[in-house]
């Protein structure tokens, strides 16, 4: 992402001690670097989130609307992911720079989410066949600093955790329905996000498997993988990037340590 | 909105400020470790970050270098949950191309641009939240983020808006009064030269009030001044006697 050049000494040094377990900050192969989430910053939004994972910066903002129901599923909710890679993070992400990068962590959301059970969709329907509230989720990348996925989606589920949902009240008209949304701050339902799923990066370097790479490591990595994961331990998407080839042992070894954390 | 007016029989407008009160400003200096300098402000609910990285090579086509100056490169995009109702672009509408080029105008005449040639400065400027005064405390964060990075200049540029409503001139307003259909005048200064870098005006105002409007927006821009400044120097006291006692204790 950023530019992090290497050395083929610093490479060496990083691919060595990876694996004794012992990494350049002084971590283990499977510490998390000191994190912080912020929620309810900004008002103008539902629900909003801010995440700073060592210099990964992420902002989250959660937006609801009142819109006609999928045809195909009369009786649930939508979710939509839009991810802005901002300029502030690197100037390679200048005017298009970023919207690959972006459409790639948007498609993994939302396959991530696209299960059933991460959301309470059925919650999110008003009206069943007519209406339904629509959440736009904007992610806004403000600094990257290694792991990106995994702060993205942290961030996500913290906004969502925030989120407040106007209660809709309904009178019957001659025409049809009519739904009015409550103007009253404190009248508002939340969202059950217990389910919802958190994206974890295990990133192969050497033969042993590395938890939440900061951008060195990542330029060290061979192939990582991608694993959506809830609380109760279940998959919801997985995807493998990256130029090395995993055979199928580390493949479910990645796994364990992903669920694990 | 029925019941609610701009400003009141008693002087007060809608947030309940004086016509010649500012909202309230918070800052701060080196929000990112990335970029060479960085500054995020709060003007009331406006919020804005700013980046600043170079000067470095010119990035991209080699033919836009300017050959005795530094090359500004200017971006301005919005969150699209800054705004009330979701913005679908952050960037390349048309009225953020109006702003990255207001933007790179204001820059291109403070900054010391003999000292750089053929080299690019990149200024990136995100509104997080959108309540009115966009240009102005994207011009503000902006000043703050060069100060930040340590880019040379001749003077502060701090921006302000202004109107003129029921007689009485006001200044810094928010996105309601903004929208209310009076005119808008928007002023960017050197606040210590007395300079205008920046003059742009919407809808209808009679010349006769321009003038008392402008003066006024003079007042409200070295008022953000005095307030800029005095915490930026604080903050640069307090290194000065942290960098004494580590040289000399």
């Amino acid at each position: 992402m950023a530019d992090a050049d290497l050395s083929e000494a610093e490479k060496t040094f990083i691919l060595h001690s990876v694996q004794d377990n012992f990494r350049e900050d002084g971590r283990g192969n499977e510490d998390f670097r000191h994190l912080e989430v912020e929620t309810g910053l900004i008002s103008n939004t539902n629900g909003s989130a801010r995440v700073r994972l060592a210099n990964t910066d992420v902002l989250v903002g959660v937006k609801v609307q009142l819109t006609a129901v999928d045809p195909e599923k009369p009786e649930v909710g939508r979710l939509e992911f839009f991810i802005d890679c901002s300029a502030n993070a690197t100037p390679a992400f200048e005017g298009r720079g970023g919207e690959e990068l972006g459409s790639e962590i948007s498609a993994m959301l939302t396959r991530a989410y696209s299960c059933p059970s991460a959301v309470d969709f059925h919650s999110l329907c008003v009206l069943p066949g007519q209406q339904c509230w629509l959440l736009y989720i904007d992610v806004l990348v403000l600094e990257c600093g290694g792991n990106l996925f995994d702060a993205v989606s942290i961030a996500v589920k913290a906004a969502l955790f925030n989120l407040k949902i106007p209660n809709v009240t309904m009178t019957k008209d001659e025409g049809g329905v009519e739904l009015d949304l409550s103007d009253d701050p404190f009248d508002f339902k939340r969202l059950n996000v217990s389910g919802a799923p958190v994206i974890v990066t295990v990133n192969k370097i050497g033969h042993k498997h590395v938890v939440d790479a900061s951008e060195k490591e990542e330029e060290c990595t061979l192939a990582r993988i991608m694993l959506g994961v809830t609380e109760k331990g279940s998959i919801t998407a997985m995807r493998k990037e990256g130029s090395g080839s995993l055979d199928s042992d580390s493949i479910s070894e990645m796994m364990e340590v992903c669920k694990s954390s | 909105m029925a019941g609610m007016e701009l400003l009141s029989d008693q002087g007060f407008r809608i947030d309940g400020r004086k016509p010649h009160e500012l909202r309230r400003i918070r800052f701060k200096k080196g929000v990112f470790r990335q970029a060479d300098g960085s500054a995020y402000l709060e003007q009331g609910n406006t919020k804005v970050l700013a980046a600043v990285y170079g000067p470095h090579e010119i990035r991209g086509s080699r033919g836009k270098a300017l050959h005795d100056k530094l090359l500004i490169n200017c971006q301005y995009s919005m969150a699209t949950f800054s705004t009330q109702d979701r913005k679908r672009r952050p960037r390349g509408d048309r009225k953020a191309q109006e702003m990255t080029s207001h933007l790179k105008q204001t820059f291109d005449a403070v900054v010391m641009t003999e000292l750089f040639p053929k080299v690019q400065l990149d200024i990136f400027v995100e509104v997080l939240q959108s309540d009115g005064g966009n240009y102005c405390a994207s011009v503000n964060a902006a000043t703050l983020a060069l100060v930040d990075a340590g880019i040379p200049m001749k003077d502060y540029v701090i921006a302000c808006s202004g109107s003129h409503m029921r007689d009485t001139p006001i200044v810094d307003m928010n996105h309601l009064e903004e929208s209310s259909g009076g005119a808008e005048v928007i002023m960017a200064i050197l606040p210590r030269c007395d300079q205008i870098v920046f003059l742009e005006m919407n809808s209808r105002l009679h010349e006769d009030h321009l003038s008392g409007v402008m003066d006024h927006v003079m007042v409200g821009c070295k008022d953000i001044f005095n307030v800029l400044n005095q915490q930026v120097q604080d903050e640069l006291c307090q290194k000065t006697e942290l960098d004494k006692i580590v040289t000399t204790g």
